[in-house]
């Protein structure tokens, strides 16, 4: 599984919040590459026409506070964002976020390390995200092991659907 | 101190009685059996999207499962017209009898006050103010499209037990000063990211002078400062509100005395003032007195959305509005949250006074929260709504300013044209 990112910087600022992500105006749209047209265009205009498949996003404080729109997290992923770094999360974006199967790393301290444009190598099992650009490497704590688990699977629809083809009811294990 | 003799808190007891153990700890990863989901015509269409790739052909438990159409109403477009098909579809396929189509009224509410809710459930919806339950005594919160899709399919979802911030609070609301204003207190002291991934707990001899409305409505914001719960004790005004309903029989659990608290926030209600939220965020918070000394000159006023659209915030509004005139230049939005709150304000006549006044009174929806159809700002306005967000283009045009206070600072600001004290315009009745 791709569990190693490598990608250009998109840095955002504190407090982005999930109407900046994606607009409420759009969240009637279902289709995730639809949603991803409109990702960001309210604060970053050039962000659909500029980013690449495997880009990475990193951001400061509380990223996707507001509502609990998974529209956000897809418009991001389909997008081409392969892992969005943050100072923290707001806690609905960060479970959307996995349950879609793209992962979103809590890490103090990223922003501080990282300009926009370059380039950073992240993997998930060494918790280390190294800026190719500068050379400096930051460590981050462990997920949590269920995260990893849906993440691996590529989102809790899969998850779930193996689980309920094993027959196995427990949503942790 | 050995584990066993810790006490727990009142989300840790709630947790527990979801899974197979005599206690949760915070920080403890569970399996939960979730005893209520909601979805709406926002999230809901998503939801059934990711339900269809599921290998399962009906939900879990039709009875445990509600739909609400609240959010595009009436369908304003005809992908809203699609979607709003698609759920009632599904739910006359499954069996659902928890739906509530177009003009019923707002999720939150109608999820309350239909008593689907009651104090020890787990309460999972595809939104974030979900955390309003809490003010019945439920666990209650927010979920993606996705994880709905898997609950629908399986009636469990995980958590991990949060850490539980203790809010103590003495004292009493004095006139013009509600629930809403407890939280923008709170939002002011820990900001948009301090109760992130925590429990909320209410606690202390104040408790029993918040109406349940005024719960409601401080467990609703306390979303905004990131909270996964805000939970309210049952108590004697819990009570009441459920007997009306002819609701009886739920448990009744408290936290322990030796319950263990990441911190405890202490909050005299009698130091209180009507507060006052700025452009673009719920924390950066003054006193609506110190507001009122800036001259800000409003184009719109909004009463209503799961924040403040109960009979608490209408009835503070009639009281302003009565005999009176909105100002020139302001359109004020009147939306009360439901159908029997809508019937109930037109047979007190407080419709009426409303649409004297100049107001102008909505069905029930979520409408003029997010500019769903109705509400939108141009670039250069100024709004005060009751809403719980004031982010940037949260009402349309990114340099429209928004404004939050509450029910009755709303409907004086709307008489004055700037925004106000309420306080004297209680006064005068």
């Amino acid at each position: 599984m791709g569990t190693n990112y490598s990608g250009r910087v998109w840095l955002l600022s504190d407090g982005v919040d999930t109407g900046q992500l994606i607009p409420g105006q759009y969240l009637p749209i279902t289709d995730p590459y639809e949603l991803a047209h409109h990702a960001l265009e309210a604060v970053r205009p050039e962000f659909t026409a500029g980013v690449q498949q495997g880009d990475i996003i990193v951001a400061g404080k509380n990223f996707g506070c507001g509502s609990s729109r998974e529209h956000a997290a897809k418009a991001l992923k389909f997008a081409g964002i392969s892992v969005v770094l943050a100072e923290s999360f707001a806690r609905i974006f960060f479970r959307n976020a996995f349950n879609i199967g793209m992962a979103a790393i809590p890490l103090p301290g990223i922003t501080k390390i990282v300009s926009e444009g370059d380039r950073l190598e992240v993997s998930l099992a060494e918790g280390k995200v190294k800026n190719l650009t500068t050379g400096v490497e930051i460590s981050f704590a462990q997920l949590p092991p269920v995260m990893v688990r849906i993440l691996e699977s590529g989102g809790i629809i899969p998850y779930t659907s193996d689980k309920l083809k094993a027959g196995c009811g427990d949503s942790v294990g | 101190m050995s584990e066993s003799i810790v006490g727990s808190t009142l989300t840790e007891k709630i947790l527990a009685l979801s899974t197979d153990r005599d206690k949760v700890r915070a920080g403890d990863f569970i399996d939960s059996k979730v005893d209520l989901v909601m979805t709406h015509d926002h999230q809901g269409p998503m939801t059934l999207l990711e339900f269809s790739k599921l290998p399962v052909k009906k939900v879990w438990d039709h009875s445990r499962v509600v739909m609400v159409i609240d959010h595009r109403t009436p369908s304003q477009t005809e992908k809203a017209a699609e979607n709003h098909h698609l759920m009632r579809l599904f739910a006359k396929e499954q069996g659902i009898q928890n739906f509530y189509d177009t003009g019923e009224g707002v999720c939150h509410d109608l999820i309350a006050e239909r008593g689907h809710v009651v104090p020890g459930m787990v309460f999972v919806a595809t939104d974030s103010h979900t955390v309003t339950a809490g003010a019945l005594g439920a666990f209650a919160t927010g979920i993606g499209s996705s994880e709905m899709a898997s609950v629908l399919a399986t009636g469990r979802l995980w958590f991990m037990v949060p850490e539980t911030v203790r809010i103590e609070m003495k004292g009493s609301l004095t006139t013009g000063v509600y629930g809403k204003d407890i939280a923008l207190h709170l939002l002011r002291m820990v900001g948009t990211s301090g109760f992130d991934y925590k429990a909320v707990e209410f606690l202390g001899p104040a408790t029993g002078e918040i109406s349940m409305d005024s719960r409601m409505s401080l467990c609703n914001m306390c979303l905004e400062a990131g909270a996964k719960n805000a939970v309210f004790e049952p108590d004697e005004i819990t009570k009441d509100y459920l007997n009306q309903k002819g609701i009886q029989n739920y448990p009744i659990l408290k936290s322990d005395k030796d319950a263990k608290y990441l911190k405890q926030i202490d909050i005299d209600l009698s130091d209180l003032e009507p507060l006052v939220a700025e452009p673009y965020s719920p924390d950066k918070v003054k006193t609506a007195v110190e507001i009122e000394k800036e001259c800000v000159t409003i184009n719109q006023a909004i009463i209503g959305t799961c924040t403040n659209g109960r009979y608490e915030d209408i009835e503070a509004a009639a009281r302003i509005l009565k005999g009176k005139k909105v100002a020139p230049g302001v359109r004020l939005l009147i939306v009360p949250s439901t159908r029997p709150l809508w019937l109930r304000a037109s047979q007190e006549g407080l419709l009426d006074i409303f649409m004297q006044a100049g107001a102008i009174v909505s069905y029930p929806c979520c409408g003029p929260c997010g500019a769903y159809g109705m509400g939108a700002m141009a670039n250069d306005e100024t709004c005060i709504t009751t809403g719980s967000r004031n982010f940037v283009a949260r009402l349309g045009a990114p340099k429209a300013k928004i404004y939050l206070g509450n029910a009755a600072t709303v409907a004086a600001s709307a008489v004055a044209g700037h925004i106000v004290d309420p306080r004297s315009y209680l006064k005068e009745d």
